[in-house]
């Protein structure tokens, strides 16, 4: 008979414990019982996605904003192949506050394009594009234009959530060279430390 | 509605199966006893409930949890299961103009599945604070009343660290520590040159195999709680020695509500609510143990009101509820050029920190009474939500320069947590709320906080030190807090340590406390408070370790009583 995942978690966590045939847990049969776990919760997944609260333009608007703020470049993909947009549309169906600071923001944003160049955001030229997100990425410019204080405080939230989205994702965590979430026998130390 | 009854009587009813409840019920039934062990939450299943291992990006919030909830500061969707500063259907109260929080843990082993680990004793001193300065009380017990225990606690549970033979921290039984981490070997260098006491930290992790456990696999997750049992909790390592004994009753979903005195003054039942039926339960038994958490165990004996115990059991000195601390903590953190340079490497470790700042100015006159330690960590520890918060609000921008700059900056940030001792106040108490209830029909707890001035110069002299070790290390201090405020110098609000400690206090007189120094209630000879709530004062030392060693000395007296026939 096979060996199931709950035998081996099984042995790991109460035969070892009460003293029976498994005095020591050997680390392989550890790292293979979480193995198994990590299999399991991936395939729970793999599905296309369906936004959860935006509507089809809002979440377009969405996708190209993630796009703007962690761009896919030379080094690695971006926070929309990293599924940043997926992730904020799910907490934001969750959360009534997100769905007005976000459902409002973009609208601002559509509004804002509308009022100055007579298109919506995604029907701007890339240039209009990027002349409204260079006026709302940066606080200080609501000191010169009060009216830009809402799209800054939009803006500043959704590039935390594209950060979110995108450096916990298996790209961005690449990405960034995080090595660890293993097992090993003995931790190792710290490879020498450049002088300050 | 009828009241059902369990026919049996056991030899001894514990309430809540953490660190304290789940200690009693190894050593009772390996001793011999029957005991019931209640508990208000779930079973706990490490297969299926702790995620360890997991990548955010395996689970659809990526950590963050429904709606984002930990980035509204509650917790963290990793974090070993039922714990939460807000339970549906279970609410407390802060009375108006105190702010208080209450974490609570609703499943086997309670908050054990996901603490810190950090298994400090107290020091010799800390048993004596009033004879040394004046505030506070002294315990009833000395440190050399405890010391045997703290030696069993460790021995058994598995603790790691080095003798240093420093006063204010006694060394233990320790397992070998694991290698510092490069943020430990930097402040280190930073604190040997400011006389600062930097050394390996004590946690209840295994460095070696021990006890039939498995050695740690240095994943960095304990909090996540332990597939192999390599760290401690009492779902784990206290609970299946006490099922094995088969004298152990494991009763889940039971909300005790009230203990039940007989005509002769004794507890003779508790009656708790079977949270699957709604129905209300007893289960009798010929002593009791409270070890429902230190507010918990308060609220049980104030609601547990009879004519013979008026104003709640064991509390004919007025003291249960009172005498309310926590743990002095204000956090702060820096930035390190040098940690840019480091080449990407295997940072995790242990779930907590290889090293800590033992309390160290001991030996001289302070600008506040008592002291802190310090705990530390950062580096390039697995990315999570809102690990980029700051960075971005100060960057701003977007694009690949801010990407790049995400990379240049992540794991080159060290982080100082101080945790010190409070001064009890009156202040800082809770009471049973006048109006409300909870879903099981409970009466609920309210709270009232209030810093003295003592906690605050302890919070600046924190504010300070991690500024001095930031800047010796070569870093740059972030940090900024202001004197006044809802905050001063950072001192986090009552509770959010998760220390709460001293409702139920021991001492010598029964007139000035509720317990003897075996957690005995002077008023009732058959109930014990064994948990953080039987604490006179709350040292800078976490203080689980110091909970195990009291419960396993009040279960040793327990069987020695009923040896003598006294139960």
């Amino acid at each position: 008979m096979p060996i199931s995942r709950r035998d081996i978690l099984k042995s790991l966590t109460f035969t070892a414990i009460t003293g029976s045939v498994l005095r020591v847990i050997p680390l392989e049969a550890a790292e293979y019982a979480h193995r198994m776990v990590r299999a399991e919760k991936a395939a729970a997944e793999n599905q296309a996605y369906a936004p959860k609260f935006f509507s089809a333009h809002a979440y377009k608007t969405l996708q190209s904003l993630c796009q703007t703020i962690i761009p896919s470049d030379d080094d690695a993909k971006g926070a929309v192949e990293a599924g940043a947009p997926e992730f904020i549309d799910l907490i934001t169906s969750e959360n009534k506050e997100y769905q007005v600071s976000l459902g409002g923001g973009l609208m601002w944003l559509d509004n804002t394009c509308l009022d100055r160049y007579g298109s919506a955001y995604l029907d701007c030229t890339p240039a209009q594009q990027k002349e409204i997100l260079d006026l709302i990425a940066y606080k200080k410019n609501a000191k010169q234009d009060p009216s830009l204080g809402q799209g800054i405080e939009f803006f500043a939230f959704l590039r935390k959530l594209t950060a979110d989205g995108f450096f916990t994702s298996e790209i961005g965590i690449a990405y960034l060279g995080y090595i660890g979430n293993t097992f090993v026998r003995e931790f190792p130390g710290c490879p020498p430390v450049p002088e300050a | 509605m009828q009241v059902k009854r369990t026919p049996k009587t056991y030899d001894v009813c514990i309430i809540g199966s953490g660190a304290s409840g789940g200690t009693a019920a190894k050593v009772l039934t390996e001793g011999g006893l029957s005991v019931a062990l209640l508990e208000a939450g779930p079973p706990v299943v490490p297969e299926t409930d702790y995620k360890e291992h997991v990548w955010p990006y395996e689970l659809p919030h990526r950590g963050a949890g429904v709606g984002g909830r930990a980035r509204q500061g509650l917790e963290d969707e990793f974090l070993a299961p039922n714990g939460a500063w807000e339970i549906e259907g279970e609410p407390y109260v802060s009375a108006p103009g105190s702010k208080f929080r209450w974490f609570r843990s609703r499943i086997v082993g309670g908050r054990t599945n996901h603490w810190g680990r950090i298994a400090l004793r107290m020091a010799p001193v800390d048993f004596k604070v009033r004879s040394h300065d004046g505030m506070g009380d002294d315990w009833p017990l000395t440190y050399d009343d405890v010391a045997p225990y703290y030696d069993k606690v460790e021995s058994y549970i598995g603790v790691f660290g080095t003798k240093e033979n420093i006063s204010s921290a006694p060394d233990g039984i320790f397992l070998p520590p694991p290698k510092p981490r490069c943020t430990e070997t930097i402040i280190k260098k930073a604190c040997d040159h400011l006389n600062i006491l930097c050394i390996p930290s004590r946690l209840a992790i295994l460095t070696q195999p021990h006890n039939g456990r498995a050695a740690c696999h240095y994943c960095a997750q304990c909090g996540r709680g332990c597939i192999t049992a390599s760290n401690f909790s009492s779902s784990q390592v206290m609970i299946p020695p006490a099922q094995k004994t088969g004298r152990l009753a494991l009763i889940t979903g039971a909300m005790a509500r009230e203990l039940v005195v007989g005509k002769d003054g004794k507890v003779e039942s508790v009656s708790y609510i079977d949270k699957a039926t709604r129905e209300e339960k007893r289960i009798h038994a010929r002593a009791f143990i409270v070890a429902a958490s230190t507010c918990e165990s308060a609220r049980l004996l104030l609601n547990s009101k009879s004519n013979l115990f008026p104003d709640g059991l064991a509390n004919s000195s007025g003291v249960v509820g009172r005498n309310l601390m926590d743990t002095v903590g204000s956090n702060g953190g820096g930035y390190f050029p040098q940690l840019e340079k480091m080449p990407p490497h295997n940072h995790d470790g242990v779930g907590g920190m290889h090293m800590y700042l033992p309390w160290w100015k001991f030996d001289r006159k302070n600008d506040f009474l008592r002291g802190y330690h310090t705990e530390f960590g950062g580096g390039r520890g697995m990315p999570g939500v809102g690990e980029f918060d700051g960075l971005c609000n100060k960057f701003e921008g977007y694009g690949s320069a801010l990407k790049q700059e995400c990379k240049k900056k992540y794991g080159a940030y060290i982080g100082f947590s101080g945790r010190g001792e409070m001064i009890p106040n009156e202040n800082c108490y809770c009471e049973i709320d006048p109006a409300a209830v909870d879903q099981w029909g409970i009466p609920v707890l309210r709270f009232h906080w209030k810093w003295s001035d003592n906690e605050i110069k302890m919070a600046k002299d924190m504010q300070e030190t991690y500024r001095e070790i930031v800047e010796a290390a070569g870093g740059i201090y972030l940090t900024s807090t202001k004197p006044d405020g809802s905050h001063p110098y950072g001192i986090a609000d009552g509770g959010v340590i998760i220390h709460e400690v001293g409702t139920v206090r021991m001492g010598e007189h029964p007139a000035t406390s509720a317990l003897n120094q075996y957690c005995q209630a002077h008023d009732v000879k058959n109930l014990f408070v064994t948990d953080g709530a039987s604490f006179v004062t709350n040292a800078d030392k976490n203080p689980t370790l110091t909970i195990m060693a009291l419960t396993w000395r009040a279960s040793d007296y327990l069987l020695d009583q009923a040896k003598k026939g006294n139960l």
